[in-house]
């Protein structure tokens, strides 16, 4: 509908002498037409009159809009100390108009926002505190979740096998071709470019030594909680997250069940006991690419790369792994719980949820591989 | 009662694999009128609404809405088919991440070129209209209970001032106070506004008080339509048990309690 349209639908006539201005609105007064009348109604200037006539038999269709505008109208003319007569009003429209006045109080307004230096520091603090509650409260909930495992295992038929088990496909088992193919993938990459900045000393076939201590070590199982993290942590979160939204947490409460028990501890075992598993499948897949890239451009036998790796690799690199795996899994699935039951309010919720639940579960794998590192180091492993 | 059928559903086949919710369904609606829709649990009630706002497209049938065909509108014309209804879901489905006041100036936004301070005024409008306090317009829908929820609902149905609304039982889950005001309401929003309302509910206080008509959903297609005096009338085993059943019997009771004290519309 264009503008021109419009003009020709609904339109306003003025006319005034010294005692009185006289408004003639025409046509369809509705919603459609609103802004381009609420433009001439605006230019009219409504100051310093001693009487106003508004004659309303001129209207063919009005809607809350166009009765909104003449009521409005009306009350600023009244305002400024004009005498208001309105006339030619039918019945129905009368009832609108009525209605309208009635609903004539202003929606409150926020106040004038901060600068954006002030909005910055409150910014800043706000998320400052958030975070320190929120490690508190981390910290705490790991506590209570601990406290469930250990009151579990002391009666092992309260644990929810089924859906343990079945965490342990959906996290585990069925993350395992996507964490392949990418350490696979990283593997040769690093073969290949350790390889390229070895060969100027000659060395390259130390490469191998490269390969096997990354993957063994570090980056077979830091990949995989990454990858878990952004799996199963934001899975958990949604998953538990729209349940509270749909009140089936207090549902659960109410019929004597704890919520940590049904739901956390499945996810949590699960992860414990997978993310070693996808960590050594991720190690080996490491390996077998730097393998095959050390094959292809170096001629390294399979056999030679074996041969070398025993040389380059100790048992206790590939066992370093083994012990933070699980922590990394018990922090990937704690997080992602904690959230899922921090969710509150809207779908929107649970969105932001789950994505603190992926950047905590990340930043919080790689503090406590930092930890780890620092722990072995002195230990001299 | 006389009025032209602006929506009118004819012949209407739904079914959802193998099962069939509707079998040569026909149902008009008039201008100005109240329809009531009324059936059991499963016989499709929602799915006629949705069926009519073209969220759901039927097996067989035809759609006539303000004249146009269902399916032959071109994309402008099914805009401006859907400027001229509103809509009030159930639980109101109002957009969580916006408040109430924005959640009304959706449609005008979309619709519309206008002054924010404009729409301002006119979801101020609408936020009274609906019985909501002027607070209500800075509040997350999570913030409100469920009655005004729906209020809100009610009020961001009513943006564009529609000419028909539907209302998909908006009555349920309310206290019987609450549920009552909502009648008020919608009948005080009728008659100001001039609106058609097609109304799905289950609230038996509701048709008597503000239906004008009742078009009754059973073996697949539309029984029977007509007041609610002939809906008590009716010899169909369903009808009868609805209507003379003890929650019908409590509403005529109701209904006459209320015509004593001359507090009742005049049906038709």
């Amino acid at each position: 509908m264009s503008q021109e349209e419009n003009a020709a639908r609904a339109w306003l006539e003025v006319s005034e002498d010294a005692a009185m201005i006289r408004l003639r609105p025409c046509g369809d007064w509705t919603v459609a037409q609103a802004a381009s009348l609420e433009a001439q109604l605006r230019a009219i200037d409504m100051y310093g009159r001693h009487a106003a006539w508004v004659d309303l038999s001129g209207i063919a269709r009005l809607d809350t809009a166009g009765a909104w505008l003449i009521h409005r109208t009306q009350r600023s003319f009244e305002r400024s100390g004009a005498q208001v007569t309105v006339d030619g009003v039918s019945p129905v429209h009368a009832k609108l108009l009525g209605a309208v006045a009635h609903g004539d109080r202003p929606l409150p307004q926020e106040g004038p926002p901060d600068g954006v230096l002030v909005q910055l520091v409150v910014r800043m603090g706000r998320a400052l505190d958030e975070a320190g509650k929120t490690t508190i409260e981390i910290v705490g909930f790991l506590g209570l979740v601990l406290e469930t495992l250990v009151r579990t295992l002391a009666n092992p038929r309260r644990l929810r096998v089924t859906s343990t088990a079945y965490h342990m496909e959906q996290a585990g088992l069925n993350a395992v071709p996507i964490v392949c193919m990418i350490t696979f993938l990283i593997g040769a990459v690093m073969a290949y470019q350790g390889a390229e900045q070895l060969k100027r000393f000659g060395a390259e076939v130390f490469a191998v030594n490269l390969v096997a201590a990354g993957f063994l070590r570090e980056i077979g199982i830091l990949l995989t909680a990454i990858m878990v993290a952004g799996r199963s942590g934001s899975a958990f979160t949604a998953q538990i997250g729209s349940m509270k939204l749909r009140e089936e947490l207090d549902a659960m409460r109410t019929m004597g069940l704890d919520p940590v028990e049904v739901l956390v501890l499945p996810r949590v075992i699960a992860l414990i006991v997978m993310v070693p598993i996808l960590g050594f499948v991720a190690a080996m897949m490491g390996l077998l690419g730097g393998g095959l890239v050390l094959w292809l451009e170096l001629g390294m036998s399979p056999s030679m790369y074996i041969e070398r790796l025993h040389a380059a690799a100790e048992f206790w690199d590939g066992a370093v792994a083994f012990v933070k795996a699980p922590f990394f899994g018990l922090m990937i699935a704690l997080i992602g719980c904690f959230e899922g039951l921090k969710v509150s309010g809207s779908a929107e919720s649970v969105g932001q949820r789950t994505t603190a639940s992926v950047v905590e579960g990340i930043f919080t794998v790689i503090v406590v591989d930092a930890i780890f590192s620092i722990l072995f180091l002195k230990l001299g492993i | 009662m006389t009025g032209d059928a602006i929506i009118s559903v004819r012949g209407i086949r739904n079914q959802f694999g193998r099962q069939v919710i509707h079998d040569g369904l026909d149902l008009d609606i008039r201008r100005g009128e109240v329809l009531g829709i009324v059936g059991g649990s499963g016989t499709g009630k929602s799915v006629l609404l949705r069926t009519i706002l073209g969220l759901n497209k039927p097996v067989a049938g035809r759609i006539e809405v303000f004249g146009h065909v269902r399916g032959e509108m071109s994309e402008a014309q099914a805009r401006a088919v859907e400027r001229r209804w509103g809509v009030l879901f159930q639980d109101g489905a109002l957009f969580s991440s916006l408040t109430v006041a924005q959640n009304i100036q959706v449609a005008l936004r979309e619709h519309l070129d206008m002054p924010q301070y404009l729409m301002d005024e006119i979801a101020a409008v609408k936020i009274a209209l609906a019985g909501l306090p002027p607070e209500a317009g800075r509040k997350y829908p999570s913030e409100l209970s469920g009655g005004m929820r729906k209020r809100a609902g009610l009020a961001r149905a009513l943006a564009l001032d529609p000419e028909v609304v539907f209302l998909d039982e908006p009555t349920a889950g309310l206290d019987p106070i609450g549920a009552a005001a909502f009648d008020a309401l919608i009948l005080n929003l009728q008659e100001t506004l001039g609106l058609t309302v097609f109304m799905v509910t289950h609230d038996l206080d509701s048709l008597y008080a503000i239906c004008n008509r009742i078009a009754v959903l059973a073996e697949k297609r539309v029984l029977v339509t007509g007041t609610i005096d002939e809906m008590a009338a009716q010899a169909h085993p369903w009808i009868r048990d609805y209507f003379h059943g003890p929650r019908g019997r409590a509403a005529v009771a109701a209904r006459q309690g209320h015509s004593a004290g001359g507090e009742t519309r005049g049906q038709s």
